[in-house]
């Protein structure tokens, strides 16, 4: 889809006299960028809306002065990257971004990689020209993360855009810093842009946006990450390193199905302990936005291993007795070959219970549609006008995923349905045309057939579809007709791209078979496009190169699950396995692509590799499964060292190789009725992990604080006590009652990340249950 | 970013070379043979005289021609560039260093570290600092960058010890606070010994 648009609508433009291609309705500052042409800019974010806070990518086009990161480029357009003019604004902008700066780069965080450093030195500034009194600005703390100090800070705004363009949270603000007023004689003397910019930022720092001080939010770190300066660092890393002390290893982040790229950064950890610590994880913010999860929950490394032959030999012996592997989605594609392989070869059953259930969902989506593969990647959703979602808890089960539906509110001018039982109040606040039904439990189809009602072609629909689409679905789905219609309407101006998300509601569905084909005749009859959310980090690739059993019995291996004989990463079982950061090997992401991750630290111990070596046959290395990945399903033949792992200027990823899909010709497909009466009813709970937690890893991580509890909407929360027993059919737990303040309605979230609770046993294949729950 | 570094697995082996030694003895009589035929040699002898003849010229004959260390000690030229002196500031008395790393990135051995941390006061504080003196080269290039002047080299060369390790942590570097009054300031690297009169002598024109 995207490659389309580049081969056909490119304008030709000059820079400085050179003639280059660039991407027709595209920014300057990024034709520019695209071509290796350096334009100075600090402002902009590629994927955010431009602020036009600092100034400083001013260029001439034909023959006026324009902003080229909010100037697009045209036919024949003549670029100018430097006057004298221009430069004289440039020299004056960096001269005031110096005044009362406190140039501490000495003790400063960002030395090394700091913007207002390197552009200092870029535009030669030697000497001040302007000179104004300082106001007391003192350094805080605006969450268990984050820290500020407005001191450094130069408003360039960064911050406060990727909070509100992608992430959603619109956590932080600029507010007055009752600075004392420009001279106005300055504005005779100084140039203009430059002048215009100092006025605004002698008035302003930044804040929280809920008006305390504390920001009370998804505690991302993303806005620590796009700071230029020293003022956002987060408050675990704040003066324990500089920049160029740092290793950088490039990764995959395991913790989510996003795979994240990420840079994992290490040093020895102190005078007296040699060995290498991660220090902080950094990523490609441009191109790339990361959670809590990813950016602060790094440390979870298994320390413990070594290399005994004894539990070693014990491990074999278990393995060849083994009926059973139950294992999870935290696991390269290569681990996931070798346990395919003993599959082959030892006869035993693999059981991955997320993996499993999105493998059932994307066969059956496969036999509707005849497409092996879900449409759309999670960038091609962000370049949609209209974004739907359902069957997913947006803000807590895929980070990445509500950061495209946000982004389209922000950037596209977008539109939204958000479907969810449980109802959210931070997603309707990511745009003006958003509609949020909190509809039943076991509604889900009718939330489908309402988006099939709304989009598709009546002509291209089977009648098995076609004669459902009669009811009130508003109504069904707890919504206002007469306001919907109306709302609609509005939301539907000048779209022209829709796409939509499902997520691990549907694969845990009773009719999952049915849901699947309702999504391939809306993809059918409609200009919607679909896109999945995998439940775990690695459940795609699972779900591609395992033949998952349902149910299984006998001597149990568990990887990083419960078993019989136990290997686990966590450093808690019979048998040590390397953690995430410990290893090589390749993820298989939701934008349907192979992601290569390197070892951060070391590992003394056994890995899987050496286990299958001795039970059936194994190369020398991991990574040496690389290439053997199922080409028939879409993997490539490729060794592991020659995957890329990089972005270029234009913002293309290189990291990996994107998923082949393959298509055929499919029969009409017939659907089963929707039966309104299967709603569930009274009181239910919803697996569902609180943000920036995802696993055991995330919550071994020391800088994630949000604990195993029953989370609750505020309302609900004051009809329990602190403490309460939720009873299940088959079995109970005890759970400190959590408030989460931006969840709304009655039903309950009880948290899937650590393993041992067994808490997939008490939903029985459902992601909502009915359940009593009880003071204790 | 390159992905080299990630592609070598070969931790452990080595690229190293063994050189080409005769066969050490391995018998008792065998090593008191190696031990005979190696030091009793005509060399040994003409070493001794020498050694005694001179002896004998400092001694008896007026004609003493080294400096009596350990009795007698020359003054050390600021130039010289000992074991580093770590300085407080004059006025608190707090550290000079600043944690700014600079000193840890120049040093060309790669011997500096040093561990930093946000303290109660908001500021960057410096919780340990080491210099590993196995593998200093006393180059100064770290006196030379440091912006505090911070970090110099000291006038103490007596630096015999069981371990280096002995001389090479902050507090064993810092100026102890009770001898802050005594603290001397480095004279810069055009500086000239203060024996320097001294050693001026007439240019020996023969001719
Ligand atoms: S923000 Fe940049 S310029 Fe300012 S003190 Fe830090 S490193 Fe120096
Ligand atoms: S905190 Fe950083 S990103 Fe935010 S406005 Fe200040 S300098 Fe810009
Ligand atoms: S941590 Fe994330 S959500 Fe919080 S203020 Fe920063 S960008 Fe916004
Ligand atoms: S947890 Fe998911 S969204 Fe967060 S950084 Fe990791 S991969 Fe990205
Ligand atoms: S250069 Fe000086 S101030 Fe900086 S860390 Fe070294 S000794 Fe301290
Ligand atoms: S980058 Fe264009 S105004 Fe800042």
């Amino acid at each position: 889809m995207s490659e389309v648009q580049t081969v056909e609508n490119m304008v030709s433009i000059t820079i400085d006299g050179v003639d280059y291609k660039a991407k027709e309705g595209e920014y300057i500052l990024n034709a520019a960028r695209a071509n290796d042409i350096f334009i100075p800019a600090i402002c902009y974010l590629t994927r955010c809306s431009p602020t036009l806070a600092c100034r400083l990518c001013l260029v001439e086009a034909d023959g006026k002065q324009v902003y080229s990161c909010n100037a697009k480029v045209k036919e024949g357009m003549e670029i100018t990257v430097s006057t004298p003019d221009i430069l004289a604004e440039r020299r004056a902008m960096m001269e005031v971004y110096d005044v009362n700066h406190p140039l501490q780069c000495g003790v400063c965080d960002q030395s090394g990689e700091c913007e207002l450093q390197n552009y200092t030195l870029e535009l030669g500034v030697d000497s001040q020209s302007y000179t104004i009194q300082d106001t007391k600005r003192e350094a805080t703390n605006w969450s268990s993360v984050l820290h500020y100090d407005p001191g450094l800070c130069i408003v360039c705004e960064r911050c406060t855009t990727v909070c509100k363009d992608m992430i959603g949270d619109a956590a932080i603000k600029t507010t007055k810093r009752g600075g004392e007023a420009l001279d106005k004689a300055w504005k005779d003397e100084m140039p203009k842009d430059a002048y215009a910019m100092w006025n605004k930022l002698q008035k302003s720092v930044i804040a929280p946006s809920n008006g305390t001080e504390h920001t009370n939010c998804s505690d991302c770190g993303e806005c620590v990450a796009v700071c230029p300066v020293g003022a956002l660092v987060s408050r675990d890393f704040v003066y324990t390193s500089n920049a160029w002390d740092l290793k950088k290893i490039p990764a995959t982040c395991a913790h989510c199905s996003s795979g994240c790229q990420i840079y994992y950064e290490t040093k020895p950890a102190s005078i007296e302990d040699r060995t290498e610590k991660i220090f902080r994880v950094t990523n490609e913010w441009n191109y790339v936005s990361l959670c809590g999860a990813g950016r602060f929950g790094y440390d979870f490394e298994n320390r413990t291993a070594t290399k005994d032959a004894t539990t070693f030999a014990a491990a074999v012996k278990a393995f060849k007795k083994a009926k059973v592997i139950n294992f999870n989605s935290v696991i390269t594609n290569e681990e996931a070959l070798m346990l395919q392989t003993l599959k082959e070869k030892l006869g035993v059953k693999l059981i991955n219970r997320e993996a499993r259930a999105f493998q059932r969902f994307l066969g059956f989506y496969s036999e509707a549609s005849g497409q092996s593969l879900y449409s759309l990647d999670f960038k091609e959703v962000m370049a949609t006008d209209f974004v739907m979602s359902v069957g997913s808890s947006l803000r807590n089960d895929n980070p990445n995923a509500r950061y495209a539906f946000n982004n389209v509110q922000k950037l596209n001018k977008g539109a939204g349905l958000y479907f969810h039982p449980v109802g959210d109040t931070l997603v309707p606040t990511f745009g003006k045309n958003i509609e949020m039904f909190a509809h039943k439990v076991g509604h889900e189809e009718a939330a489908l057939l309402f988006i099939i009602k709304l989009f598709a072609d009546q002509d291209k629909l089977p009648s098995s579809v076609k004669e459902q689409l009669d009811s009130d679905f508003v109504e069904l789905l707890g919504g206002d007709t007469a306001k919907f219609e109306k709302s609609f309407e509005k939301m539907m101006k000048k779209k022209e791209s829709f796409s939509l998300m499902v997520g691990e509601d549907l694969y845990f569905h009773e009719k999952a078979e049915n849901l699947a084909k309702l999504i391939a005749v809306l993809e059918a009859s409609s200009e919607v496009k679909v896109a999945m959310i995998p439940p775990k980090t690695n459940s795609l690739g699972v779900a591609l190169i395992c033949d998952l059993d349902d149910e299984a019995e006998g001597y149990t291996i568990g990887y990083n699950e419960s078993g019989d004989f136990k290997l686990s990463a966590l450093g808690d079982g019979d048998l040590d396995m390397p953690a995430m950061n410990q290893q090589e090997g390749t993820l298989t992401n939701m934008h349907k692509r192979v992601t290569p991750t390197n070892a951060a630290l070391e590992y003394n111990g056994y890995v899987l590799n050496d286990i299958v070596r001795e039970v059936a046959s194994a190369p020398k290395e991991t990574i040496m499964w690389t290439e053997h990945l199922p080409v028939s399903k879409g993997f490539k033949a490729v060794e592991f060292d020659s995957l890329p792992n990089h972005y270029t200027n234009d913002g293309v990823e290189h990291r990996g190789y994107l998923l082949e899909s393959t298509s055929v010709e499919v029969e009409e497909i017939s659907v089963d009725k929707f039966d309104d009466s299967n709603a569930l009813e009274g009181e239910i709970a919803y697996r569902c992990n609180p943000q920036r937690q995802f696993n055991d890893f995330s919550d071994k991580a020391h800088q994630i604080f949000e604990g195993f509890g029953l989370y609750t909407s505020p309302a609900k929360a004051e009809a329990l006590s602190s403490k309460v027993e939720v009873e299940f059919a088959n079995g109970k737990l005890t759970l400190d009652v959590i408030v989460d303040e931006r969840m709304e309605g009655d039903i309950v979230a009880i948290p899937d990340f650590k393993s041992a609770e067994n808490i997939y046993e008490l939903f029985a294949g459902s992601r909502y249950q009915t359940v009593t729950i009880k003071e204790v | 970013m390159s992905l080299e570094q990630f592609k070598n697995r070969n931790v452990g082996t080595q690229n190293y070379k063994t050189l080409d030694l005769d066969h050490t003895p391995v018998t008792g009589m065998g090593q008191f043979k190696q031990v005979v035929s190696r030091t009793f040699k005509p060399e040994l002898f003409v070493g001794l005289w020498v050694t005694f003849r001179e002896m004998i010229n400092a001694l008896f004959r007026g004609k003493m021609h080294t400096t009596q260390y350990p009795f007698e000690k020359l003054p050390i030229s600021p130039r010289y560039r000992a074991i580093h002196d770590m300085l407080r500031l004059l006025e608190s008395g707090h550290y000079r260093c600043i944690g700014c790393g600079l000193c840890e990135k120049i040093c060309i051995s790669n011997c500096i570290t040093m561990d930093t941390q946000y303290d109660e006061n908001q500021r960057k504080e410096v919780s340990e600092y080491t210099i590993n003196f196995g593998r200093c080269i006393f180059c100064g290039y770290c006196a030379e960058v440091c912006p505090e002047l911070a970090i110099v080299h000291g006038p103490r060369y007596e630096t015999a010890s069981e371990q280096r390790a002995s001389f090479s942590l902050f507090e064993d570097m810092l100026t102890p606070i009770d001898q802050l009054n005594l603290q001397q300031e480095y004279q810069g690297f055009g500086a000239i010994s203060p024996n320097a009169d001294e050693n001026i002598k007439k240019t020996p024109l023969a001719y």
